[in-house]
């Protein structure tokens, strides 16, 4: 009782004597508070106006030659002040680009999927398990003009050309560590009490994988699918030492091939206002396309089971 | 109480019948599964020392102890989970059919099979309630639609949660109740129709409603499995078990019918314990 009052005495004045101490501590956050807001706001604003900039001049330069044309006609000639010429299209470029990517995805996908399998279920802490995720770590942030490169040496100097299967290849390879990482973490994600779980039943291992840890990171691993396609979608410098580029609209995988991001490379390099014009249709193609692609990613990822 | 008949047992489950005409007496005599000498090693740490437990067939063994006293370490002998981790290995026996379930020949997926397991927190799999259960079936047995449908209610019907998902069984077993999870994962192990099911700290993530139904369910589910069941609760331990084995560091201290354990222990550890000094 009595250490209880002797307690109470300093410790009631104790908020008194530091009010005006406190009242001072309590300005200076708030003022730091509001500058830090302040500047986060002002650096996501000038992000914003940039990328709004970007998008805006994108769809209204990319609008301009926007119809049909550009869908059913592949690359026809121009002509300085020359009316009378038929306009042409992006129909080479687009199945070109539609090729490569889907050949690309499909050798990269079940590849990329294995690995990253392995590294999650099989390797986790071997040195084995952590040189590969280093090696596909440093694909991951290699520059894409070196796959380039690699494909160049190894199948269109042999094959004695440039082809729509070396551009192909040269995409798979940026699919592989993309789908890997992802796939890897996704799976990682998955508690171990689930995998027991499949175990205590009386499943072998490859069961649970695939039944079990498969399905409950479904939707990531498809999203890292997808943002892979995205990725390559875009990619121009490995397909200028690969594919190369082609005017007709061709599926001889053989022969050089055409696709959105090359096309866009050479005709707004043309000179030509009519071709520059297309160019720019064909940068919005490719965005509208890559958008499109991450909104079902994050569609993806949102829904359960 | 309603008898085994009484419930939806698909045809083809003999193992359960003639349960009744067993008296205690033959009941208590036979042990399902014998630990002997059993040391377990985490790498070069020992974390069971020289075990020796019968568990009876048909029968609640409770396990319990301090966190790390090595009872989850036994549980996950006794269905060889540890064999999922390198540098975990047992020495010693456990006898289970005439045979030792340690040798290197014993087929795991069998022996997971006969010895269910239940876990701390639900593990449902990302599926329908439906495929849930019909998961492990389908792991060991080739059923037609017609019997995978009746062992699927079978399963939900024992573990006392048909009447709140038989509406809903093609949708998401994510979206159950964590108790619901509890019970659904019940059922999921015993669809497989095991002969022992282990439980490992089964209700320490669930409200108290949702323990009760899990406690009655075992006591229901001990007329046709042995069971075993790892608690960290004491008055679990009084409700549930048949026989209740104390660990502490390692060792099995003591195993007793469990009115003499919380009654009259021999040990001065299990006093200790049961009566709230350590632990």
């Amino acid at each position: 009782m009595s250490t209880a009052t002797m307690g109470a005495g300093p410790l009631r004045s104790a908020p008194a004597k530091d009010m005006a101490k406190a009242r001072a501590l309590g300005r200076r956050r708030r003022l730091v508070d509001s500058l830090v807001r302040w500047a986060c706001i002002a650096a996501t604003l000038v992000g914003l106006f940039f990328l709004a900039s970007i998008m805006l001049t994108l769809v209204w330069r990319g609008m301009a030659a926007l119809d049909l044309t550009i869908f059913t006609t592949e690359f026809r000639p121009t002509r300085f002040g020359d009316d009378t010429l038929p306009k042409g299209g992006l129909l080479h470029a687009i199945l070109g680009s539609l090729v490569q990517v889907a050949i690309a995805t499909a050798i990269g996908t079940p590849v990329g999927l294995l690995v990253g399998t392995y590294l999650a279920e099989y390797a986790r802490n071997s040195a084995m398990g952590n040189a590969v995720r280093f090696v596909s770590d440093v694909l991951l942030s290699a520059p894409s003009i070196l796959i380039g490169l690699f494909i160049y040496q190894l199948v269109v100097l042999p094959m004695g050309g440039f082809s729509g299967i070396a551009g192909a290849l040269a995409l798979a390879i940026i699919v592989i560590p993309v789908v890997v990482r992802t796939t890897e973490d996704m799976l990682q994600l998955i508690p171990n009490t689930l995998r027991e779980a499949v175990i205590a039943l009386g499943a072998p291992k490859w069961k649970m994988i695939t039944l079990v840890c498969y399905k409950a990171a479904l939707s990531g691993i498809v999203t890292g699918i997808l943002l892979a396609v995205a990725r390559i979608a875009g990619e121009t410098a490995p397909l200028l030492l690969t594919s190369f580029g082609n005017n007709i609209a061709s599926l001889d995988l053989s022969k050089a091939m055409a696709s959105l991001p090359i096309s866009i490379y050479q005709q707004a390099n043309s000179g030509f206002p009519d071709l520059i014009e297309i160019a720019w249709t064909g940068a919005l193609l490719v965005t509208l396309g890559v958008l499109a692609i991450n909104i079902c990613a994050r569609l993806l990822l949102r829904r359960k089971i | 109480m309603n008898s085994i008949t009484d419930t939806a047992v698909p045809a083809d489950s003999g193992s359960f019948g003639g349960l009744q005409a067993r008296s205690a007496s033959e009941i208590n005599a036979t042990s399902r599964i014998s630990v002997r000498n059993l040391d377990f090693f985490y790498g070069d740490n020992k974390a069971l020392k020289g075990i020796n437990l019968e568990l009876p067939d048909r029968q609640v063994t409770g396990m319990i102890g301090p966190s790390g006293c090595g009872k989850s370490t036994l549980l996950r002998v006794l269905n060889r989970m540890y064999s999922l981790y390198p540098g975990q290995r047992a020495a010693g026996e456990v006898i289970m059919d005439g045979r030792n379930i340690l040798d290197a020949s014993v087929d795991l997926n069998e022996l997971r099979a006969k010895v269910g397991m239940v876990f701390q927190k639900p593990t449902p799999f990302p599926m329908t309630i439906y495929e849930n259960i019909a998961f492990g079936v389908r792991l060991h047995e080739k059923l037609s639609k017609a019997e995978m449908d009746d062992r699927v209610e079978w399963a939900l019907t024992r573990a006392a949660i048909w009447g709140e998902v038989k509406d809903r069984l093609q949708s998401s077993a994510l979206g159950l109740s964590g108790g619901q999870q509890q019970r659904l994962c019940i059922a999921r192990t015993i669809a497989v129709r095991p002969e022992v099911i282990l439980f490992d700290e089964p209700t320490s993530a669930l409200d108290p409603i949702s323990t009760l139904k899990i406690e009655e369910l075992i006591d229901e589910l001990k007329r046709d499995f042995t069971i075993c069941i790892v608690t960290h609760n004491m008055q679990q331990a009084a409700r549930c078990a048949d026989q209740v084995a104390f660990f502490y560091l390692g060792e099995l201290v003591e195993v007793a019918p469990a009115a003499q354990m919380f009654t009259a222990p021999r040990e001065k550890r299990t006093q200790d314990y049961i009566t709230g000094r350590f632990g």
